[in-house]
């Protein structure tokens, strides 16, 4: 693979924290190798602001592996940026050229306020989950793991589902910020497994009350979220949620 | 206050036997005991879970800005349970003995036997939250095989294991929260364990959004909070992960067992310039099929593909014949290592080696033309074949690394390196899983109990779970049985004021030094000491050297860090700056185990202690111990041994060839 250098103009989203206005900055991001991730390209630039004296920007991120889900970057209108099925810590400065003005903005949506520059709050998910995201089990009251099989086809559609990283993508990409490809995500996973069906119902109820009380949009089938999922979780799992839902308001027996 | 606290009896009883045993606490009681947990990982959430479930009052901290963002769900690979649904001769024992030996025979066997009976549990317990694991089509439960073992016993949910474990034990965490057992502190950082009459009585937090400083109560204080390998600069960690919390426990007191004992990871993307931030692991399950060599010529610069046959040097099978590339993780890392000090190594760094899948492409699409018996097949179809096989078995793998690279790994071989990725050593801690403080415990990764100076694959996440879940709920309840007439002390009490100040002074003290120079120069800078000196290999004059300039760095650190910003807002520099601080002791507090470790055994490689073929030695006559340190004060340890006794395992020394 051929390396090359290049320098770039960044316009980046600025604001001290969730009561200032904000604003972008325009900043110029020199010698950035191709090779770099766009994570480190941010450590490039924080490193020079530190060096002169100025503020770093804040942004969200840990593991750099696409896979923790903290990185949360809107560049230049897509939510992690150009490549499909990437995190913004796995893009790489190869998607970019010389001269290049590269736009980034935190996540935007009113259920995700603007922590500092790049950094929201994400914890409406954490409450969503806690709605009824699980199942319930103690510790210690688990049979064998083996007693009861499961088809194998809905297995994989479970994990399928189960790999959402929860980074909120879906929600910054959607025209409505709605969160109910990342809401499905989770009664899918669960409605799957024999293990989930219990509660199928109440969950499913449960989370997509707690999810419009979180002041997230509707859902009007655009297909955004599923476009920009850098985990590539699949359209499907609304329609499933949206079966879950209205069978439990035509038979649940509350 | 060092006393490993064994039961007495034959090993396989020791754990029920406890069980049977020890204190409990009556319902009513638990609603007025309050446990705080430092990180939710596996070992955090899990016990956060449970011991909500059991109606403690639980309070959960973590950095990150939800509990499911922890590192423990970036592992890949697996889980290890000793199941036997394959009927292949596993056993509790087998799984035991497996990780003892792996380990090198420095890990204590009562400790070990107890995570082997506890394996099965997990996975029940996993399956009952809705954990996908991978599945056969009968419906069952599905394994493969690891390094180091001979069974098949890793359960694992593509190459996403982690992450599907620790979304099983966060949901269980979060339904606690909503019942109002756990109260969750996201985006909060424990900076000091408040202790009073002794014993662990709560903790000093940062609120990392608005840099308020918090105390909290607690009736026993759980460090949960993972290894320290970015002391390293370059690991597979997270970019977060931090040795700070259980730093400073070791301040209060509890002794720091084995730091020298790093894992090295042999299979990961090297590194591609200065401005690398991390390390990518490829899971270790490629080197079931990819094969390891670097050309037979010292600076050879043709590309692999001009490379012939001949010409290429297959290192691990030409050394190992029995095992060939499935050597141990600390054998692969030390030959590549080898072959790259010699010049043999490749890419534009030439710190690298090939880790090839042509020869499997090309076998595996052999097997397919049998399978569905095709005639006249031409060689790229049968290569074609192939691909879509190793596409099915590691496809994820490999769009990772071409991610990274730019390269494709279906048809260029891959460029791995070795990278440090776990830390056997923590803080030490008891059958209990009690430190030497009094009411303070740790788990998981963060202390040092089973994984001795080797980590087996798939061992970590079982270690975390089985610590979170099954162990210590008895075990701490052994100790609060006992602390039900103490009431919740107030946090105005002079010791949460003082230590509070003291934190306070440290925090101001960053933003005040106002020096030249970023946190990550120092920490960048202290990674090259470590691993030039105290990382894959390490011999005396090197680890003295080392000693000297880490106290040398610290100091110039002190005076010339510069920290932007203020100290009661997000300030991800304070926190940075924070970590690296306490990093640059623990530093120098692994070069001094190192030193003092005067053998070679599992990821630790004395220069001066091999065979004759370059392997490593061990010295049981003089280092069966684990090395527990105390820390006396700025850059001053005092050391205490717990001897190891084998009475199941008896030491042998590893060979692999």
């Amino acid at each position: 693979m051929e390396h090359y250098n290049m320098n770039l103009t960044l316009k980046v989203w600025r604001q001290k924290n969730k009561n200032d206005q904000g604003r972008f900055e325009t900043l110029q991001a020199k010698n950035i190798s191709s090779e770099m991730s766009f994570l480190e390209m941010f450590d490039v630039v924080n490193e020079e602001l530190i060096n002169e004296g100025k503020e770093p920007i804040a942004f969200d991120h840990d593991c750099r592996e696409g896979i923790c889900g903290m990185c949360s970057m809107h560049i230049n209108g897509r939510a992690h940026g150009p490549w499909d099925g990437t995190t913004t810590c796995q893009l790489h400065m190869r998607a970019f050229k010389d001269g290049d003005t590269i736009t980034v903005e935190p996540w935007r949506a009113g259920a995700f306020p603007v922590i500092k520059d790049l950094t929201v709050d994400r914890s409406a998910f954490d409450r969503i989950i806690e709605a009824g995201g699980y199942i319930s089990v103690n510790t210690g009251n688990a049979q064998d793991a083996n007693c009861l099989p499961v088809d194998k086809n809905k297995a994989d559609l479970a994990f399928a589902a189960a790999a959402c990283i929860g980074c909120g993508a879906c929600v910054a990409a959607c025209k409505n910020s709605s969160a109910m490809l990342f809401v499905s995500a989770k009664v899918s996973q669960l409605a799957l497994l024999p293990q989930g069906q219990p509660e199928k119902q109440s969950r499913a109820l449960n989370m997509v009350a707690q999810m419009d009380k979180e002041g997230f949009g509707s859902c009007t089938n655009t297909g955004a979220c599923e476009a920009e999922c850098p985990k590539e979780i699949s359209l499907t799992n609304i329609a499933r949620l949206n079966r879950e839902f209205i069978g439990a308001g035509f038979s649940s027996e509350k | 206050m060092f006393d490993a606290k064994i039961p007495a009896g034959p090993l396989n009883s020791k754990w029920e036997d406890y069980k049977g045993h020890c204190k409990l606490v009556n319902p009513a009681n638990k609603r007025n005991l309050e446990v705080i947990i430092i990180g939710t990982g596996l070992a955090g959430a899990s016990a956060a879970a449970s011991l909500g479930e059991l109606g403690y009052k639980v309070k959960a901290f973590c950095f990150q800005d939800s509990p499911r963002r922890a590192h423990s769900i970036a592992a890949q690979g697996g889980i290890n349970a000793a199941k036997n649904y394959q009927n292949d001769g596993d056993s509790v024992f087998r799984l035991f003995y497996d990780t003892v030996k792996g380990g090198d025979y420095r890990a204590r066997e009562a400790n070990v036997h107890r995570l082997a009976e506890v394996s099965g549990n997990i996975i029940d317990q996993c399956v009952a939250q809705g954990v996908p694991f991978a599945r056969e089509y009968g419906g069952l439960l599905s394994n493969r095989s690891f390094g180091g073992t001979q069974v098949q016993r890793t359960f694992y949910a593509a190459g996403q294991t982690g992450q599907q474990l620790l979304l099983g034990a966060y949901s269980a965490l979060e339904r606690q929260v909503a019942l109002g057992n756990v109260k969750m502190y996201n985006r909060h950082e424990m900076l000091d364990i408040v202790k009073i009459d002794g014993k662990a009585r709560g903790i000093i937090a940062r609120n990392l959004i608005t840099g308020e400083l918090e105390r909290h109560f607690g009736h026993a204080v759980l460090i949960c909070s993972g290894g320290y390998g970015n002391v390293f600069y370059l690991s597979t960690n997270a970019m977060g992960s931090n040795v700070t919390a259980a730093w400073k426990a070791t301040k209060n007191g509890a002794y720091f067992a084995n730091p020298c004992f790093t894992q090295i990871h042999p299979t990961c993307i090297p590194v591609s310039g200065d401005h690398q931030s991390k390390l990518t692991l490829m899971s270790e399950s490629l080197r079931n099929d990819g094969r390891i060599w670097v050309p037979k010529k010292q600076n050879d610069t043709r590309k692999a593909s001009d490379i012939p046959e001949e010409e290429r040097d297959y290192y691990l099978e030409r050394r190992y014949p029995a095992f060939g590339n499935l050597v141990p993780r600390d054998v692969a890392s030390r030959a590549a290592k080898e072959r790259c000090d010699a010049g043999y190594g490749v890419g534009t760094s030439k710190q690298a080696v090939y880790l090839d899948f042509a020869a499997a492409i090309e076998r595996y699409g052999n097997i397919e033309v049998g399978k569905r018996q095709l005639s006249n097949v031409s060689k790229e179809e049968i290569i074609k074949l192939g691909k879509e096989v190793v596409a099915e078995k590691y496809g994820n793998l490999f769009d990772m690394y071409a991610k990274i690279t730019g390269e494709n790994p279906y048809e260029l071989p891959m460029r791995i390196y070795p990278a440090v990725h776990y830390t056997m050593g923590g803080l030490w801690v008891d059958y209990e899983l009690g430190t030497t403080v009094p009411g303070l415990y740790s788990l998981g990764e963060a202390n040092f109990s089973d994984h001795g100076a080797n980590r087996l694959g798939a061992s970590a996440l079982m270690q975390g779970l089985a610590d979170g879940y099954f162990v210590i709920p008895y075990t701490v309840g052994n100790y609060l049985a006992d602390e039900i007439r103490t009431k919740a002390i107030p946090t105005d009490h002079p010791a949460f004021v003082e230590a509070e100040n003291k934190v306070r002074e440290t925090i101001n003290k960053f933003i005040n030094i106002k020096g030249t120079k970023s946190v990550d120069f120092f920490h960048k800078k202290l990674g090259k000491i470590m691993w030039d000196k105290c990382g894959m290999a390490r011999n005396e004059k090197g680890l003295k050297e080392a000693i000297e300039e880490i106290k040398a760095l610290r100091a110039e650190f002190w005076k010339d860090v510069r920290v932007p910003g203020e100290a009661n807002e997000f300030n991800p520099e304070l926190e940075k700056a924070g970590r690296v601080a306490d990093f640059l002791e623990l530093g120098e507090l692994m070069c001094i185990d190192a030193l003092n470790r005067r053998e070679s055994c599992g990821g630790h490689f004395r220069e001066e202690s091999q065979t004759d073929e370059g392997e490593a030695k061990r010295d049981d006559e003089n280092f069966s111990y684990v090395s527990a340190w105390e820390y006396k004060g700025d850059g001053q340890y005092e050391l205490h041994k717990e001897p190891l006794e084998f009475v199941e395992c008896k030491p042998t020394q590893r060979s692999y060839k």
